[in-house]
């Protein structure tokens, strides 16, 4: 047997290095792209270039006859398939309604849409074949704009969507709301746009698959983010064969974000096409597609009302939310302005009256659904952009406003006015975060630069965002009240075996695209079972060999997929407890486990190692009586509630008022997202996340023209910002302990970017004070910020 | 078109259509995929080999250009077993996450140091704008590049 090598007593907290890393520095890792099966023919998919547009009719001979094609494909090939399933129906959404079809069929509602399909040799093969498919068009009258979609007398996109909405949903008591906002001493209003956003991932989308005729097995790759959710749907909704019949695999996943959550059509197709020419299928999204077919983020126009008192207290806060779903629904498109934002608008903030309206509209626009933070970053830009207002307004500092708002600490488990339908922000100590972030900045120091530069005639600024956010999707029993439909639950599972030498292999239900969840979760395992790091092997991301579970988003793998590890390792302790036990021949109330050895209270020389005990369990001739050989066991976590990070971001900035650039000059984020199992890996997150949030402050925008084209359709066009954008980030933690699960993490994954858009935009409008600018929306260019002080400057005022 | 690279180190000959990018002959006809491809239109680096000792991004560079060149690849960087001082320090200061810029990172990183051994954050950040990355912010990776200059030093 081996001995317990030198391992500390807890890896968790340390800033250990990934062990995926070695893998993905030499470029041995495979993801998708790299795939190569034999026999594998390759798939290049024609797309709509037109907004909206009927397919009268499609000519497919030419490209059937070209070199190296092995057929080619159109929607009336898969009329038999029914349209994706739309799985959070919020809002009064019908499944299958309005979502895309395997390939589309009479007609498409954004340039993107996926319309015909070329089976070729080679990937050049199957492109130049695409060029000779010809498409009898009938283009149609577009409307792009999500407010002229709302419009009376609109262009009617779906005959079963009057108004162009698809879905209205409400949330909190808007008489009581109306009547504070009446009652209220000074009410600020103001109309905000989240604009859309385009993910970009640096992995692009890919899905592969082949079929066996003989036993009916589809097997299905994609770079995704929960293969199982990928096999559950394909197979219940789509196909209509048993789970069984799919083996779904994600290999190494280059980013996600949020747009590798959802079942697209080219998976499906994958599937449909390797069983029709009898051999396997890859198709590899390209960069313009993605920006086209893949799902993009935000796309708000958000009415917001906030009323308070003279001192600063709020007393009401109101929104009626125009979300932007496009031209067909997404899988999970309902739920991110609803549940995800509309709940959350009370955010740091003692707020007794809250009422938010939601028309989830139909446009001629590529689908929008979850991307990072998924509906948190729009609330917590609502809440803290009307925060800041209200302050100006008032002539109040916004750091005294919000200290005058904040819940109190001793007003944990809270319950922000019922919005939450029943859950409660766990807990929280806003003003230790925002004290510290403070300190940071030296905010007594700025504000006296910031008057002589003042003086000067620079404009500095200063911004704030002291943000909640929600974590830890989610309590089955919430989700399905919640749920409006989805009728999901929404637990994570974890299987920890033992083999006999005493290494441990660990399947898990998450699927990350980056997190480094293989090294957290082997911290957790190698601390608690007390063995060195190497010694444990975790096995994700193929439905075959892992338990069910729900994936990686909503920053869930550590609240809620990390717990069911740390539980399947109790069970498998008390297990080891018992065996040792048997081997000491002592009575099981007077061993212990401890790093990696069980031994009899008082007797530490004489003891077992978990590689003893492990070898034991597995060769199970001397075990206890009636006890089962092999220490294997799984854990199913339903949590009892989400969790709630929150802290502090500030952003200092300042404009060139020659050409309107801002400069951001520092960057500090105090963030409390419970305890920390890798601050390394939580640090890496944060700043990933903030470097997106300021990205949409400043740079991103997703922008159609009035035809519905998308003229920000490649890395050309669409500001993904380079390294020289950012100053280096001043990240720190406070830690206000959880008692929703055992490791007590909230959750890490989104803080970043939830946080980070409006103390960007709080800043520059700080900056801007001076002028008399209240408002500018994003991104905050430098041609916006430019025309806005000039107007300013010419007498304007309300920019 | 014949066309004959030295791909780290071993000759590689291959008849390739004349349309052929380099990068396509690195992952199709050499076979190893650790240079990525990832934007279609020469901004996001992931793509970045070494020819003749220089970094280019292997999409914008036809095969037959590299035609009786030596390219290294992110395989071909460590030698011996041990790792090159700039993959460790990716790994040691978590300069990676998703890995998938990773490899064009490492390749533009041994590039920047061999011309500026020891670079300011100004000049990382500089020497980095053609590379593109999506889960780190650059805040690790500038790190990284530092952490790498620290050691060769």
């Amino acid at each position: 047997m081996t001995t317990a090598a030198e391992a500390p007593t807890t890896l968790v907290g340390e800033p250990v290095r990934r062990v995926e890393d070695p893998s993905l520095i030499t470029g041995a890792a495979k993801y998708l792209d790299d795939l190569k099966l034999p026999g594998m023919a390759y798939v290049a998919i024609l797309r709509s270039p037109y907004a909206h547009a009927r397919i009268k009719s499609i000519d497919t001979s030419a490209a059937e006859a070209a070199p190296g094609v092995v057929a080619v494909f159109t929607g009336k090939d898969f009329e038999h398939l029914p349209p994706l399933p739309c799985a959070w129906q919020a809002g009064g959404v019908e499944n299958f309604v309005n979502t895309p079809r395997t390939l589309e069929i009479d007609r498409v509602t954004f340039t993107g849409a996926g319309v015909a399909a070329v089976v070729a040799e080679s990937k050049a093969a199957a492109e130049d074949a695409r060029e000779l498919i010809d498409v009898d068009w009938e283009p149609l009258d577009v409307v792009v704009d999500v407010e002229d979609a709302a419009a009376e007398g609109a262009l009617q996109l779906h005959e079963n969507a009057p108004g162009n909405i698809a879905m209205d949903w409400s949330v909190g008591d808007a008489e009581a709301t109306d009547r504070a906002l009446e009652e209220a001493e000074i009410v600020v209003k103001q109309r905000l746009v989240n604009q859309r956003l385009i993910p970009n991932p640096m992995e692009v989308r890919g899905a592969a698959a082949t079929y066996e005729p003989a036993t009916g097995q589809y097997t299905v790759w994609m770079s995704s983010q929960d293969p199982h959710i990928m096999r559950l749907l394909m197979t219940a909704f789509v196909f209509g064969i048993p789970e069984t019949k799919m083996r779904c695999i994600a290999p190494h996943v280059g980013g996600g974000f949020g747009t590798k959550i959802f079942l697209y059509h080219e998976y499906v197709l994958m599937a449909a096409l390797a069983e029709k020419v009898g051999r396997p299928v890859k198709w590899q999204e390209t960069r313009s597609e993605n920006y086209a077919a893949t799902t993009h983020g935000r796309d708000h126009v958000a009415y917001v009302e906030l009323g308070g008192k003279r001192d600063g207290t709020i007393t009401a806060l109101k929104a009626k939310t125009y979300a932007n779903l496009g031209g067909v629904l997404s899988t999970i498109a309902p739920g991110i302005p609803t549940t995800l934002y509309g709940r959350m608008l009370s955010g740091a903030y003692r707020i007794p009256n809250i009422s938010c309206q939601v028309l989830g509209m139909y446009t001629n626009t590529g689908m929008v659904d979850a991307y990072r933070g998924a509906g948190r970053p729009e609330a917590t830009y609502v809440v803290e952009r009307t925060v800041d207002l209200f302050a100006r307004e008032l002539g109040l500092d916004p750091v005294d406003v919000r200290r005058r708002n904040f819940i109190p600490p001793d007003a944990f488990p809270y319950d922000p006015v019922g919005i939450l339908k029943g859950l409660k922000y766990d807990s929280g100590d806003y003003e230790k975060a925002l004290d510290r972030a403070l300190e940071i900045v030296d905010y007594e120091g700025f504000r006296r630069e910031q008057d002589e530069a003042r003086q000067q005639g620079r404009y500095r600024g200063i911004g704030f965002s002291t943000y909640v956010e929600i974590c830890g999707a989610a309590p089955s029993a919430w989700i399905g009240t919640v749920g409006e439909g989805w009728g999901a639950s929404m637990w994570e599972s974890a299987n920890i075996r033992v083999h006999l030498t005493g290494k441990v292999a660990v399947t898990i239900g998450t699927q990350p695209q980056g997190q480094g969840h293989a090294t957290t979760v082997s911290q957790i395992v190698a601390s608690e079972l007390g063995i060195p790091i190497e010694d444990v092997t975790v096995e994700i991301g193929d439905t075959l060999n892992t338990p069910f579970g729900y994936g990686t988003y909503a920053s869930r793998s550590a609240a809620v997929g990390a717990v069911a590890v740390y539980n399947s390792l109790q069970k498998v302790k008390a297990k080891a407890l018992r065996i040792a036990a048997h081997m000491l021949e002592a009575d099981v109330d007077d061993v212990v486990f401890e790093d990696g050895k069980a031994y009899i209270t008082g007797a530490p020389d004489n003891a077992k190692t978990i590689q003893e005990i492990a070898g034991a369990a597995a060769l199970g001739y001397d075990l206890p009586e009636g006890m089962e050989p092999f220490l294997d066991d799984t854990t199913y976590y339903d949590p009892p509630n989400c969790t709630f990070p929150f802290g502090t971001h500030i952003a200092v900035v300042d404009i060139d008022a020659e050409i309107g650039e801002v400069k951001l000059e520092r960057y500090i984020a105090v963030d409390d997202v419970g305890k920390v199992i890798n601050p390394m890996i939580v640090d890496g997150q944060v700043h990933g996340g903030i470097a997106q949030g300021i990205a949409q402050a400043l740079w991103e925008y997703g922008e159609y023209d009035e035809s519905g084209q998308l003229v920000t359709a490649s890395m050309m066009d669409y500001a993904v910002p380079k390294a020289e954008f950012f100053p280096s980030f001043e990240v720190e933690r406070t830690e206000t302990p959880t008692d929703v699960n055992p490791l007590g993490v909230k959750g890490a994954g989104e803080t970043g970017t939830i946080a980070s858009t409006p103390a960007v935009v709080n800043a520059v409008m700080d900056a801007l004070a001076p002028l008399g600018i209240r408002h500018v929306d994003m991104p905050l260019t430098p041609e916006r910020v430019w025309r806005a002080m000039r107007e300013a400057k010419n007498g304007g005022g309300e920019a | 078109m014949h066309v004959g690279i030295t791909v780290n180190g071993v000759q590689r000959d291959a008849d390739v259509e004349p349309r052929t990018l380099l990068v396509d002959f690195i992952r199709d006809h050499v076979g190893l995929t650790g240079t990525k491809i990832a934007c279609d239109t020469s901004l996001c680096g992931a793509c970045t080999v070494h020819l003749d000792g220089k970094a280019v991004k292997s999409c914008t560079v036809l095969a037959v250009q590299a035609d009786g060149a030596a390219v290294t690849t992110i395989e071909g960087l460590a030698s011996n077993g041990a790792l090159h001082a700039v993959q460790e320090a990716f790994r040691e200061k978590h300069g990676l996450q998703c890995g998938y810029c990773t490899p064009g990172m490492i390749m533009t990183t041994v590039d920047l140091l061999a011309a500026s051994p020891q670079p300011s954050d100004d000049e990382i950040r500089h020497a980095l704008e053609g590379n593109l990355c999506r889960c780190t912010g650059y805040e690790n990776i500038v790190r990284a590049v530092h952490e790498a200059a620290e050691v060769a030093r």
